[in-house]
This record gives structure tokens, sequence and C-alpha cells, in this order.
């Protein structure tokens, strides 16, 4: 089977050149990255972090649909969203958000979490001053874990409840600034400031950098990694994206 | 802690965090506690600092290593068979989207006292010392055999019987020499022994098959392997527990497996707490594995054997692999008068394993004799200098009864194969115990894409 007219009796020697027929190599990533690079498509990892219950999901949530949910239980199910931010100048930037889906309640989250994060968002509650100390403690910790290049943004969520206000303004935003971190408040509720947050983390972010494989650096969207994908099946269709974050 | 779970899973190991990640999509209550403050139990990939505790505890690590966040040294060398059963498991669960893998580069046989590369593409067959020009012919008759077999079209099957003839009967059908045999059974269908031969082919010809289908899907080796070492895929695997609502707790001693008066699990106690769940599963070293006084409660595994694994950490490629930045070294016991092969695996710092110009490799077989470093020489031989040498002698663990009875369930260790297609089979087994049913894989629903 399979013989080929010109094929020289050494093709067959062993299987794998005519294999490599059968079952043809995923095209090789260039032509996606030129894509990408082309259109300006930026893929940054994002990770929330902070005390149950501050409003990390609920965040994510107002960010990428525009929703919100006054009983929301603790995190289940989808902790692993996209969305994407566009510049004024017409760059893309694509967050790969990560929730911590309670690892982090017994000590226990995984050093794969904020293995080449870009950008942390670390919530607290403006109604609880104790959960301003575990953003501290969050912050610390990423100082020592996480890349040293990572953009690191503070964020007062629950601003709309105003009147139960345990975290002045100026006590956290003089915290932010002696740490070197971005700062403001949000209301997942509301939506106030969600969008702003994230779009002053994109304008932040090294567009520059030129994409390599998870060196901390912005990577091209759109799956096209450098190394080998799993999820494009040998001999699929050349050319289909077999992206699906 | 007085919630009640459906299962409390015992030790982070790649084996039980597939099973905690399959049973928490499932919709199980799962609680997973850890005795380490890491990921992974005898799987986990350890920084310098974890692997000098590990090893050397009385040793800082050396400076000249670099940085100890640029290590993730794996504990067990083993490769993912790209088209194997594990990479199933891996795309069904979307895990892959935690996850960036690379291709091994190379595959290389030991023989006559030298190692020479598994051709990959025709050049590298036409120049392969690895056969002469006549047996490469009747290899070629053998594979083109192989790859044209049907089942259903006895046209293809030239006399033979997959089911009933032994694989000697195929080899010598296609005339092919010693050598030969040892290349096609240990370098392309991974028996560790010469068992095989004597026993039926099909087994052989799945391997075969295998082998080739995942050498041809990326084209240089038929491995990949995760970036940041193999400790990931154990995590990426609690991650979707997790999600699922599962319940981590690592750095969590565990005193006792509390039993029932029937003998049953009702509950495992750890600091001076019982959590109560219906079922337990947990790797050997939580049921007594390797305790002979019964502490810890009653021994439920048996040893069966022992690996031996040297971690060396060098300063220059293995010579001989091109320079090749991660290999896999077969040395076919044959070639030097073992039962057992003996392997190497080696990555790099291209696989974020360690600093820039240093080489892991890990020599490993299975015991034979009672001095295991010896045994592994032939394989320490080829490394040349070798700047540090960390050597473990496991015993293999299988558990003692199925678990059905008083719902304890027991993962077997990590076996002395290059791959984890054991690792899965175990994971069938206890899912087929634990569950009642066999493990189907379920493409999980594609999260919100905005
Ligand atoms: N008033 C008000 N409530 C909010 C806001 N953001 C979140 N909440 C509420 O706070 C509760 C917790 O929100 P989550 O988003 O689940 O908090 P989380 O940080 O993800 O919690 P964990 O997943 O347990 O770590 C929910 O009841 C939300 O409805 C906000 O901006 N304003
Ligand atoms: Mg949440």
């Amino acid at each position: 089977m399979m013989m080929q007219k010109n094929s020289s009796a050494w093709l067959w020697v062993l299987p794998l050149y005519y294999l490599r027929k059968l079952y043809p190599p995923p095209p090789p990533p260039p032509s996606n990255l030129h894509r990408n690079l082309m259109s300006k498509q930026f893929q940054f990892k994002l990770v929330l972090l902070g005390e149950s219950a501050v409003g990390k999901s609920s965040l994510v949530l107002r960010f990428v649909k525009d929703q919100f949910d006054d009983y929301r239980e603790s995190t289940i199910g989808a902790a692993f969203l996209t969305q994407t931010v566009t510049l004024d100048d017409g760059a893309a930037v694509k967050f790969e958000i990560w929730d911590t889906a309670g690892q982090e309640r017994y000590k226990s989250l995984a050093p794969m979490y904020y293995r080449n994060a870009n950008c942390a968002v670390v919530v607290y509650d403006i109604t609880q001053s104790s959960s301003l100390e575990k953003a501290r403690t969050w912050i610390r910790e990423l100082q020592r874990q996480a890349d040293r290049s990572i953009v690191i943004a503070l964020c007062g969520n629950k601003a709309d409840l105003e009147e139960r206000r345990q975290v002045t303004q100026e006590e956290a935003k003089k915290y932010a600034e002696e740490e070197g971190l971005m700062w403001s408040e949000t209301s997942a509720k509301s939506g106030d400031g969600v969008q702003e947050i994230f779009t002053e983390i994109a304008k932040k972010l090294p567009l520059t950098a030129l994409p390599s494989a998870r060196s901390g650096a912005a990577r091209p969207a759109g799956g096209a990694r450098a190394g080998v994908d799993l999820n494009r099946q040998a001999g699929a269709n050349p050319g289909g994206d077999a992206c699906n974050c | 802690m007085d919630e009640e779970y459906d299962v409390i899973v015992l030790g982070t190991g790649l084996t039980e965090c597939i099973l905690s990640g399959l049973l928490s999509v499932e919709g199980k209550k799962v609680l997973h506690m850890d005795r380490n403050d890491y990921y992974g139990g005898d799987s986990a990939s350890l920084n310098l600092t974890q692997l000098y505790r590990h090893f050397r505890p009385n040793q800082e690590p050396p400076a000249e290593l670099g940085r100890d966040r640029d290590y993730n040294v794996d504990l067990v060398p083993k490769f993912i068979i790209a088209s194997g059963e594990l990479t199933k498991i891996l795309v069904h669960t979307d895990v892959t989207r935690y996850l960036e893998f690379k291709q091994i580069a190379g595959s290389f046989v030991y023989r006559d006292g030298k190692i020479s590369k598994v051709p990959s593409t025709e050049m590298e067959a036409v120049k392969s010392p690895l056969m002469g020009l006549f047996e490469k012919r009747r290899a070629k008759k053998f594979f083109e055999f192989l790859q044209g077999w049907k089942d259903e079209d006895p046209s293809t099957h030239q006399g033979i019987n997959l089911d009933k003839d032994s694989m000697k009967t195929v080899y010598e059908k296609f005339g092919l020499e010693a050598g030969t045999q040892d290349f096609i059974g240990h370098a392309m269908a991974l028996y560790l022994d010469d068992d095989y031969i004597t026993k039926v082919a099909r087994p052989s010809y799945e391997r075969i098959v295998m082998y080739t289908s995942s050498m041809a899907r990326y084209g240089k080796s038929p491995y990949i392997y995760p970036l940041y070492g193999l400790g990931e895929l154990p995590q990426s695997f609690a991650r979707l527990s997790a999600i699922y609502g599962g319940t981590y707790m690592l750095d969590k001693k565990v005193d006792e497996i509390v039993l029932g008066p029937d003998g049953k699990f009702v509950g495992v106690k750890s600091g001076g707490e019982t959590v109560k769940a219906k079922q337990v599963i947990g790797d050997p070293s939580y049921f007594g594995a390797g305790k002979t006084d019964g502490e810890g409660g009653k021994v439920r595994v048996i040893e069966e054997g022992k690996v031996v694994r040297a971690i060396c950490i060098l300063k220059h490629p293995i010579p001989g692999t091109e320079d090749s930045d991660s290999v896999q070294i077969i040395i076919p016991q044959n070639q030097v008068g073992r039962r057992n092969d003996i392997y190497i695996a080696m990555v790099s710092s291209t696989h974020n394993v360690c600093a820039k110009d240093v080489y892991i490799a890990i020599v490993s077989t299975i015991v034979e004799t009672d001095k295991p470093e010896l045994e592994i020489a032939p394989g320490l031989n080829l490394l040349g200098q070798i700047s540090e040498k960390f050597v473990t002698v496991s015993p293999l663990y299988t558990p003692t009864s199925s678990g059905v009875d008083d719902s304890i369930f027991v993962t077997r260790s990590y076996d002395a194969t290059s791959h984890f297609e054991t690792v899965v089979d175990d994971v069938h087994d206890v899912w087929r115990r634990v569950v009642g049913k066999d493990l189907e894989l379920k493409k999980r629903e594609v999260e919100v894409e905005a």
C-alpha cells in the first residue's frame, strides 16, 4: 500500500517517512505568528488573587460578559476566560484570565498559577479592612514567586458600598505607591471602574516584547504557542485553527 | 471540616490528580490532601531547594547551579507518547490550556558500545548504522506488513495470526536478525525485557504502530514533554478538580485511616480531626508502603520489585547525541547482559527545567542485583562528566486488594517504563473499582469565550 511512483527503495527502510505522509505534521506556527503580529494581537496571562468573597469572580464576569450576580457562589466552573481589550492605537490585547478556583484557601495554590503571569489583579473589599491585609500578603507572594516583570494592580472592589467603607482611598493609594503598584477602585455591581482597570493594565504591558514561549513576554494569540499543539489532530485540516482558549 | 465528602484523595501524584480531576468533573465532592507542601508526590518536579532537601537534607544547593526557581527536576523519568493514552486524557479534559509542550528532540539506541539515532527521516534511515543493507530490506518488508495489516482483510495477513502466533514467529517469517529484533522490541515497542517475544504478537503490533504514528505526528521523536517539568501534569489536573469544586489541602499530615466496626472506610484523621467520606483513594505511601511495624495502620500494599534511578546534573549535552537538547537513550538488555533495559531520559533549559547550559539526565532500570548503582553504570558511562548525582532505589508497590469491600482504593507506584501508558492503565483500573464502570472520556464543555 501507499507505494509512491518515484520512491527509491530507501524510502521504505523504515516506516517513519511514509507515515509522515499519512499523518502530515501540523502546519508550522510562523503563518499564525505572522498573522497575529500583523493584526497586533497580543495575549497575556492575567491572574486574580485576593481573599474569598472580595469579588474576584464578579469582576471577571463584569469585564468579560458585562453581567453581575448578587448571589454568586464561591467560584466553581468557569475559572478560565478570555477577553480582548482594544487600545487607542488599534493594538488588541487578549487577556487569558485565571481565577484561583479556591485552591488558595488552604494555602494550596499551585506554582502553575503564577507561572508566566504577565499581570495580576489583587482584589480587596473596601468594606473589609482585613481583606487589604490579605491583599498585602498576596502582593508579597507575587513579588517573591512571580516573574519580575509582572504588572500588579491593586483593586478596591465594592465601591458602591460607600456607606460601609472601612478602607480609605488614601491608605490604599499610599501603599500602592510605596510598592509601585497600579491602584484603583471598582464596583463589579455597578460596573464602575472595571473596564478601566483592565484597559490601564493593557496599556502598561510591554507590547513591544517579542513573543516567545512563556518567557514572561507577550505571546502571540491564536494558539500559536512555540511548542506542539496537542489539540491539533494529526492529519487535521491544515490551517484550521485549533485554538480553543 | 465537618463536611462530608464523596471521595478523599491522598497524595497529589499524577495518578491521583487525574482521578480527582475526572471525579470532580463527574460531580463528586472531592477532598484532596497531600502531606508535602508541594504538588506531585512521587511524580513531582522539584526546585533546587526542594531537591536538596529531598536528597541531601544537610547540604545547601551549590551556588554555581544558578537560581532556585529555574529548576523543575523530575523525580521520575517519563515522557509523553504523542499518540498515547495520556495525550487523549489531556485533550479530552482540556487541561492542555494550562500546559505547553515541546518535542523530545531525539531517540537513541545503544548498540555494540555506541549509540545511534532512531531514524526519523529518510536520510537518517539511509545512513543509519543500525542495520545493514539487506537487513534494511527485510525490515522494510516487516514494517510494510504491519502497516498494511487489516484485521478484516486476510490478504494482508501473509499467513500470520496476530492473536495466535508469537512475535518470534513474526520475526522469523521476515528473517530479522537478533539486533533488529532488539531494536524493534526495545526501541520501538518499548518493552523492558524479552518476555514479549514468546507471547502473541498483537500487543507488540499495537505498540509498534503507536510508536510510529507518534513519531510521525510531530517528526523528531515519538515523545512530547511539558514545559516546566512533569510536575505540571498533576498540577493541571488538580486545577481541573478545583474548578469543579475539589478542595485542596497541601502540607497536611494524615494520622490515620479511620475504619468502622465492619472494617469499611469511614474517614481520614488529620491534625486531630476526622474528615468523613464514602471512599478513599491514595498512593501506596499512605497505606503502609515500606512500613513493617504497622505504623499508619494496616499495610495494604506489597512490593513487586525495585527501580534504581540516578538523577544526574550535567554541564553539557550527552556525547554522541548531536548536542540534542533532549533525548531518550535505550540500552537494550541483551547489549549489556541484563534482563531489563537501561533507560536514559534527558531534558534541559529548553524545557524550563534547569538553568541555561545545564542538562538533567535520569538513568534508570529495574533492579536485578543487590548493587543497583553498579547496574546503571553502562548508562552513567554514556553521560560524560557528571556534576551532581542523586541515586534512589524505589520499591514498586501494588495494592493487596481491590478496595471494593472496604472502599479503600490504592494506586500503584510509578514503574520503570519510559512513558505514562501504565499510569493511564492504573487510572482506568482505579476508576473501574471506585465508580463501578468503565471510564469514558467525554470532552469537557468548552468554557465561554467572550
Ligand atoms: N455590592 C457589591 N457586591 C459585590 C461586588 N462584587 C462582588 N460582590 C458580591 O460579593 C460576593 C462575592 O463575590 P465573588 O465574585 O464570588 O467573590 P470571589 O472573590 O470570587 O470569592 P471566592 O471565589 O470565594 O474566592 C457575591 O455575593 C457578589 O455578588 C460589588 O462590586 N459590589
Ligand atoms: Mg471566585
